[in-house]
């Protein structure tokens, strides 16, 4: 894959995105469903995904305002469940930092789990990118993604009909991504990284408002930054 | 409109939609946008090139154990799904072949187990 010209990344990208439209849809579908069901209308849910973009978090809010609980409490719990985006944010500034202020804006708006787990593992892949093909690139793993979410959302709210549980396809958000991240092993560091995050992740479960899952993360970072070092300190190639 | 929030307060749900997304917003727009060109010192930059291999496995790894459609319970299928999906991933590097052997194998072992 040659990612040279911004317009081949885009479609490099694109082609990258595209195996989470399996993803994206039936979560969409469910979340215009389930809106729906709750009393929200054709509008609000709709709203809701445009302007929040990330299922996880949407399905947070929608549960707690069904148990009524007071409206800082939703939002305080549902922005926990998408801490996770600062940190993808800081993990994209080395290599999207440089371009302006609205561009970054844009990226900012689109910024979700697979949009970030396509372009990293490329521009970890393809160290010398420009930046217009980063951008590019970005550009390219959202267009199949984010307008499908809306679509299926409206869709959901419309017909108001699940996909058969029979489909399994609660399953293919893990699979579509440990597909994407296998590849990004690529050294001692990467693996202890994931080990520790998985462990920490398991154990720390139970944790409200999915708080686990930025613990994890944080001990998965801290171990592979000290593997990292004591590989160096070794002599041992990274 | 019949749902558990027929009643709920119009202005709240606004609320909590505006907010929710201008609050997303900004925790995507916060590393990007306030630090944008500036030179990350060598210890953040070594932590954060392994965000997303310690992020996405701990996102996945609970719903690989205790997916929801099981009611929580581990299963043999996506189990099975899961560990085929890791293997193919390192020996063929390529994110769709994975993802159709990864499906394939999940259906397969649905169709099996039943």
């Amino acid at each position: 894959m040659t990612s040279s010209t911004p317009k081949s990344a885009f479609w490099s990208g694109f082609a990258a995105g595209l195996p989470f439209t399996f993803v994206v849809s039936p979560i969409g579908v469910l979340f215009g469903v389930l809106a729906t069901e709750a009393g929200l209308d054709v509008v609000e849910t709709l709203m809701f995904s445009i302007m929040v973009i990330a299922g996880a978090a949407q399905f947070t809010a929608l549960q707690l305002m069904q148990d009524s609980a007071p409206t800082v409490i939703v939002l305080a719990s549902a922005l926990a469940v998408n801490l996770r985006m600062a940190m993808y944010s800081a993990a994209l500034t080395p290599h999207l930092g440089a371009a302006p202020m609205w561009k970054r804006s844009i990226i900012a708006y689109f910024l979700v789990d697979q949009s970030f787990a396509c372009s990293m593992a490329e521009y970890e892949r393809q160290p010398d990118m420009t930046l217009g093909a980063r951008i590019a690139f970005f550009a390219g793993t959202v267009t199949p993604v984010c307008p499908l979410w809306y679509v299926c959302t409206l869709a959901g709210a419309l017909i108001g009909t699940r996909i058969p549980e029979a489909y399994a396809l609660d399953f293919a958000v893990p699979i579509t991504f440990l597909a994407l991240v296998t590849p990004m092993l690529r050294t001692m560091a990467h693996v202890v990284a994931a080990l520790v995050a998985i462990v920490v992740a398991l154990l720390g479960a139970g944790i409200p408002f999915n708080l686990g899952l930025i613990v994890a993360g944080a001990a998965g970072m801290m171990a592979g930054a000290r593997t990292e070092l004591w590989m160096e300190r070794k002599g041992m190639a990274i | 409109m019949s749902g558990a929030l027929a009643g709920l307060d119009r202005g709240a749900l606004w609320v909590i939609i505006l907010g929710l997304g201008l609050g997303s917003f900004l925790l995507r727009f916060l590393f990007l946008g306030m630090i944008g060109n500036r030179r990350l010192p060598d210890w953040v930059l070594r932590h954060l090139r392994y965000t997303a291999v310690a992020i996405l496995p701990a996102l996945v790894a609970p719903l690989v154990l205790w997916p929801d459609a099981t009611g929580g319970t581990p299963d043999p299928a996506r189990l099975t799904a899961a560990a085929v999906t890791i293997a193919v991933g390192v020996w063929l590097k390529n994110v769709i072949a994975t993802v159709l052997c990864g499906a394939a194998t999940l259906y397969l072992m649905l169709y099996v187990i039943g």
